[in-house]
């Protein structure tokens, strides 16, 4: 039996990030681990609703804390940052602070609270990283990388307090796992430097311009496509960039890739599995690093 | 002419004490002023007042001025001051107490786009137990400036054509447990 892991994928990997869920999935089977996801799970509440009401954000979280320990969860991938941070946040204050505790326990009516507490989440990156670890990942690599080389962006919240899925100064998993399937990546001093989150919704001009920032930088190293691990960073850096072709007159045209994309693709995932036809800029390279070359070399 | 100088008199000292006592907020004291939070913040170079400032203001009591800035919704929740300060302050915690006092005091800045879409992402995860992207962007901008919506075609295309915006609604199974036990009251 594959091992299995509970699984929270939240909003974004049912909308704009479904292509991160679907290489996850791929990705995972090539491992022979299985994600299930917890029944009826709700909104994490990212970071809009604790600017509202901080209770009941705690409870949201809580909720699906509770949800994963009545399945007999002990641990829960959570792939987005945000869902990832939110929950390892509320663990932190439900033992920090005795009137939240409470407050979670009066609302949840059962005797769970302090096994919220006790429920590892954690991020992919880490589970393939610790658990997988890269000598498994590497033996298993059926495809050799033709593509160019990459930037990896861990983006912010993966790597701030109340985390644990890498170091928060200069993380490494991410640039450590694609190396051990043949994928080259440069240097990139602003792999934590906040992409804005939802700043390109609301000031959109603020929004666009952290992402340039972030595009330019990368390009400046010498990559040619920019990998990430929050459904977040990968649309921000993908949607917006025709304006910022406009704004600095140069014309990128770069791939933002998950790095469950690359891994499945070098594990041997069907490449239709992956979503790579979901994302907006980069196309023609994308083609080019995975289609073409599974057509000519591994047909 | 609108003064700009502020008088320790207008200070509320009360006030900073009440926000140093609420979770995530306590370190607020024990700030050195040494400007690391404003230095790694991505977003100072557009807030009104960069996060050192912020901190200033709150603990001096100039309650007006820092639940009024734009600062407090600029923030991104990075973590990246918090992460960086020497004392440990959980900065990015003040700043969403203080954005949650803005709301109820109802003084953040008016139209300003980031508060309104945290209000209506608070009432769609409220009512429906997730939020769905699609109604989520309509609302925020039929409640600040519907305008923007024009702009925002080209990339809602870009969305469709790739299968990534979907038009369907998202709710949970239990949303009446939701809405009777855990979030009774609606505070916004």
């Amino acid at each position: 039996m594959p091992t299995s892991y509970g699984y929270f994928p939240g909003c974004s990997l049912k909308g704009t990030g479904v292509a991160y869920e679907e290489s996850l999935l791929a990705l995972f089977e090539t491992l022979d681990l299985a994600l299930e996801e917890v029944r009826d799970w709700n909104c994490c509440g990212a970071t809009s609703y604790m600017s509202i009401d901080e209770g009941s954000a705690f409870l949201l979280s809580a909720r699906n804390l509770a949800q994963a320990h009545q399945e007999g969860r002990r641990e829960l991938l959570a792939p987005c940052s945000a869902c990832y941070l939110v929950l390892r946040k509320t663990q932190d204050y439900i033992q920090r602070y005795p009137k939240i505790r409470r407050e979670i326990h009066e609302a949840l009516g059962n005797g769970h609270v302090g096994s919220l507490a006790s429920i590892r989440v954690r991020h992919p990156l880490e589970t393939l990283y610790l658990d997988v670890g890269l000598e498994r990942i590497h033996s298993k690599k059926v495809r050799d990388w033709h593509g160019g080389k990459v930037a990896c962006y861990y983006g912010c919240q993966l790597v701030r307090p109340f985390a644990e899925a890498d170091r928060d100064h200069n993380p490494m998993r991410m640039d450590e796992l694609l190396r051990a399937v043949g994928v080259p990546t440069v240097e990139y001093s602003l792999k934590t430097k906040c992409c804005g989150g939802a700043l390109t919704g609301t000031i959109h001009d603020v929004g666009v311009n952290l992402n340039r920032i972030l595009i330019k930088e990368a390009a400046r190293n010498g990559a040619q496509a920019i990998v990430t691990v929050c459904p977040l960073c990968q649309y921000n850096l993908d949607a917006y960039q025709r304006e910022i072709r406009k704004q600095i007159g140069e014309p990128v045209d770069m791939p933002i890739l998950y790095f469950t994309q690359i891994l499945g693709w070098a594990l041997g995932a069907d490449i239709g599995s992956l979503g790579l036809e979901r994302s907006i800029s980069g196309r023609k390279t994308i083609q080019q690093w995975f289609t073409k070359v599974e057509e000519e070399v591994y047909a | 002419m609108e003064r700009k100088l502020k008088l320790q008199r207008e200070a509320e000292p009360e006030w900073a004490r009440q926000v140093s006592e609420r979770p995530g907020c306590e370190g607020l004291f024990s700030c050195l002023q040494c400007g690391a939070c404003s230095g790694t913040c991505p977003l100072s170079i557009y807030m009104d007042f960069a996060p050192r400032r912020i901190i200033a203001l709150v603990r001096e009591g100039f309650r007006t001025e820092a639940l009024g800035s734009k600062t407090i919704w600029l923030c991104a929740s990075c973590y990246s001051c918090a992460v960086h300060c020497p004392r440990q302050i959980h900065i990015t915690d003040v700043m969403y107490s203080l954005k949650r006092e803005a709301i109820q005091a109802k003084l953040y800045p008016a139209r300003f786009p980031i508060p309104v879409l945290a209000q209506e992402f608070y009432r769609m995860v409220r009512q429906r137990g997730r939020s769905s992207e699609l109604w989520l962007v309509l609302r925020m901008a039929l409640r600040s400036n519907p305008l923007v919506l024009f702009g925002m075609l080209r990339t809602g295309w870009d969305l469709v054509r790739t299968g990534r915006l979907s038009l369907r609604r998202e709710r949970i199974a239990d949303v009446k447990r939701l809405q009777g036990g855990l979030i009774p009251r609606e505070v916004a």
